[in-house]
C-alpha cells in the first residue's frame, strides 16, 4: 500500500490491489477516527480528507502506516439493485460491429454480468460499475457528444455506467433506463452508491 | 427580500460549501475567496453558515425592500455604500456595482444571509452539476434570512494587502509522470479567459510528462494542479468534479485557493515550492 502526497488536508492511498480499493474505503469509513471528513474512492486510489485542526496529515500518515491493513477483507453482500434496460442506445450497432458480435449477443453480455459500483464521479450520482465483459472493452469516442440524454447506459473502458442527468459524454450509448438515478428527497440521493451490486434487466 | 436589478458578468449565492457527498460525485463548491465571505458575513453578524452572494468582476445592481444591515469585501467595485464595513441601509434602498477595480470576485452579506432553499446541506451553487440555487438573474427575488450569531461589527475592517508572493505548491501524488516536476516553479504562467470556479486554466511554456495517457479516474480536490497532454497546467477550484484522469503534479494548501479566486484572465502567476 503507498500513501502519496495531496496537499495540507488530504492523501491518497493506493492499495496495492486494485480490487481492494472498496474494501480499503469501508475499513476507513469503519474506524471512524476523529478528524476524517471524507473516504472518496476511485478506480485504483481513495482520497482520505481531515480536518487538520483535529487530525494533522502527519498524524493522519502515522495513523495509516501503524494501522490500515495492506489487504483489507472484501465486504461480501450489499445490496443488489436491477435497473430496467431498454437497449435502444444510438451506439448499439455500432459496437456490435466493432465487437464482431450481433446486437443480441451484445445485449447479453451486457445484461447478463452482475456489476459493482467502484466509485462515483464526472456528476452527481454516475456511478462507474466494474464486472463489464472484456470482450466489449472499447475507448470512449474520439469526440464526445454535446449531450448523452439522462438514463442512457454506457460502455467505456473497463467500466459501464447510467448518465443520471442530460450532460456531455463520450461513452459510447447501449440503452436507457427510466429509473431516477439522482435524487434529492432521498438519503443516500443516489442509487448508485460505492458498493452496490447492479444487473441490467432487458426489457 | 433582495431583488436583483442586474447580474454583470456572473453572481450566485454562495457559503461554505456541501460536504460529505464527495463519494457519490457531488462537489464541495462553496465561496471562490472563503476569507472574503467569511469577512463580509463577520461584518454583518451573520453565523459563519450564512450564505452570500458572490459576484464576479462587479456589475451587481440590487433593491433592498426592508432595512436591512449589508457588508460587501472581497475584490473592490466602485458605487457600493460602503466597503469592508456594515451599513444599515433603508428600505427601498438600491445600489449598483461598478466593474471590480482590482481582483476579481466579490461578497454582499446581508444580515441573516440568503435565505434559498439549503440542497445537500449547502446554499452555494454548483456551476458544475447545477446544485443549488440557480445563478442570480435580472429579477430574482432573493429572501433574508435569521443566520446571525452577534452583533454587526461596528469598525471597518482594514483591507487585507494584496500578495504578490508565489504562490505555495505542496508535491502532487503523481510527481512521477513529469520529466522535472521544478518546471512548474522555473516558469510564470498566464490565467486564461476560459477560468472559472470549475477549473483555473494557465498557459506558459508547456510542462514536460514523462508518459503519456491518462491515469484510471482518480480522486481530486479543488488546489489540485491537474497537467493534460498539452502538458498546460490547471488549477482545479470549488465546483471541480470529484474524480479527473489528469495526473496531478502539486495541490495548492488549503489558505492557497482564496487568492485563486481573485486571478483574472491574463494575470501572471508563479509557484513555490513548499515541503510536504
Amino acid at each position: 500500500m503507498n500513501v502519496l502526497p495531496y496537499g495540507d488536508h488530504a492523501v491518497l492511498v493506493e492499495p496495492a490491489d486494485e480490487s481492494a480499493v472498496l474494501a480499503m474505503r469501508d475499513w476507513l469509513v469503519a474506524q471512524r477516527y476523529p478528524g476524517i471528513v471524507a473516504v472518496v474512492p476511485a478506480a485504483r486510489t481513495v482520497l482520505v480528507e481531515v480536518d487538520p485542526a483535529t487530525l494533522p496529515v502527519l498524524r493522519l500518515r502515522q495513523l495509516l502506516a501503524d494501522a490500515v491493513p495492506s489487504r483489507p477483507e472484501t465486504t461480501a453482500g450489499d445490496e443488489l439493485v436491477e435497473l430496467p434496460v431498454r437497449y435502444d442506445g444510438a451506439d448499439l450497432a455500432a459496437v456490435a460491429e466493432q465487437v464482431g458480435i450481433t446486437t443480441d449477443e451484445l445485449i447479453s453480455l451486457h445484461s447478463e454480468a452482475e456489476y459493482t459500483v467502484r466509485f462515483c464521479g464526472f456528476s452527481p450520482g454516475f456511478g462507474y460499475l466494474s464486472g463489464l465483459h472484456p470482450r466489449l472493452r472499447l475507448p470512449r469516442l474520439a469526440s464526445p457528444r454535446p449531450t448523452v440524454p439522462a438514463g442512457s447506459v454506457a460502455i467505456a473502458d473497463e467500466f459501464t455506467a447510467v448518465y443520471p442527468r442530460a450532460t456531455p459524454g463520450g461513452w459510447r450509448l447501449l440503452g436507457s433506463t427510466e429509473v431516477a438515478l439522482f435524487d434529492l428527497s432521498r438519503e443516500p440521493p443516489a442509487v448508485l452508491v460505492p458498493g452496490i451490486r447492479v444487473r441490467f434487466v432487458p426489457r | 427580500m433582495i431583488e436583483v436589478l442586474a447580474t454583470g458578468p456572473l453572481a450566485t449565492v454562495q457559503d461554505l460549501g456541501r460536504f460529505g457527498y464527495q463519494y457519490l460525485g457531488v462537489a464541495r463548491s462553496g465561496a471562490a475567496d472563503l476569507r472574503a465571505h467569511r469577512l463580509a458575513n463577520r461584518l454583518v453578524g451573520n453565523a459563519e453558515t450564512a450564505a452570500t452572494i458572490e459576484i464576479t468582476s462587479g456589475g451587481l445592481a440590487v433593491r433592498l425592500s426592508t432595512t436591512a444591515t449589508i457588508a460587501l469585501a472581497g475584490a473592490p467595485c466602485p458605487g457600493a455604500p460602503g466597503w469592508q464595513v456594515a451599513v444599515t441601509v433603508p428600505a427601498g434602498c438600491r445600489f449598483a456595482l461598478g466593474p471590480a477595480e482590482s481582483g476579481l470576485r466579490s461578497y454582499l452579506a446581508v444580515r441573516g444571509g440568503i435565505a434559498v432553499e439549503p440542497v445537500l446541506g449547502s446554499r452555494a451553487t454548483d456551476l458544475l452539476s447545477g446544485l443549488g440555487p440557480p445563478v442570480l438573474a435580472v429579477g430574482t427575488q432573493l429572501a433574508i434570512g435569521t443566520d446571525t450569531a452577534g452583533s454587526p461589527a461596528g469598525e471597518p475592517a482594514p483591507a487585507p494587502a494584496p500578495s504578490t508572493a508565489p504562490v505555495r505548491v505542496l508535491p502532487g501524488p503523481r510527481t512521477d509522470w513529469f520529466t522535472d516536476p521544478a518546471e512548474l516553479f522555473d516558469r510564470s504562467w498566464t490565467v486564461q479567459p476560459d477560468s472559472n470556479r470549475i477549473g483555473v486554466r494557465l498557459a506558459g511554456i508547456p510542462l514536460r510528462r514523462s508518459r503519456p495517457g491518462e491515469l484510471p479516474p482518480e480522486p481530486m480536490l479543488p488546489g489540485a494542479i491537474q497537467v493534460p497532454p498539452s502538458g498546460q497546467p490547471i488549477v482545479l477550484f470549488r465546483d471541480a468534479p470529484v474524480t479527473g484522469g489528469y495526473p496531478v503534479i502539486g495541490v495548492l494548501p488549503a489558505a492557497e485557493l482564496d487568492r485563486i479566486g481573485q486571478l483574472r484572465p491574463g494575470d501572471q502567476l508563479r509557484f513555490r515550492p513548499v515541503p510536504a
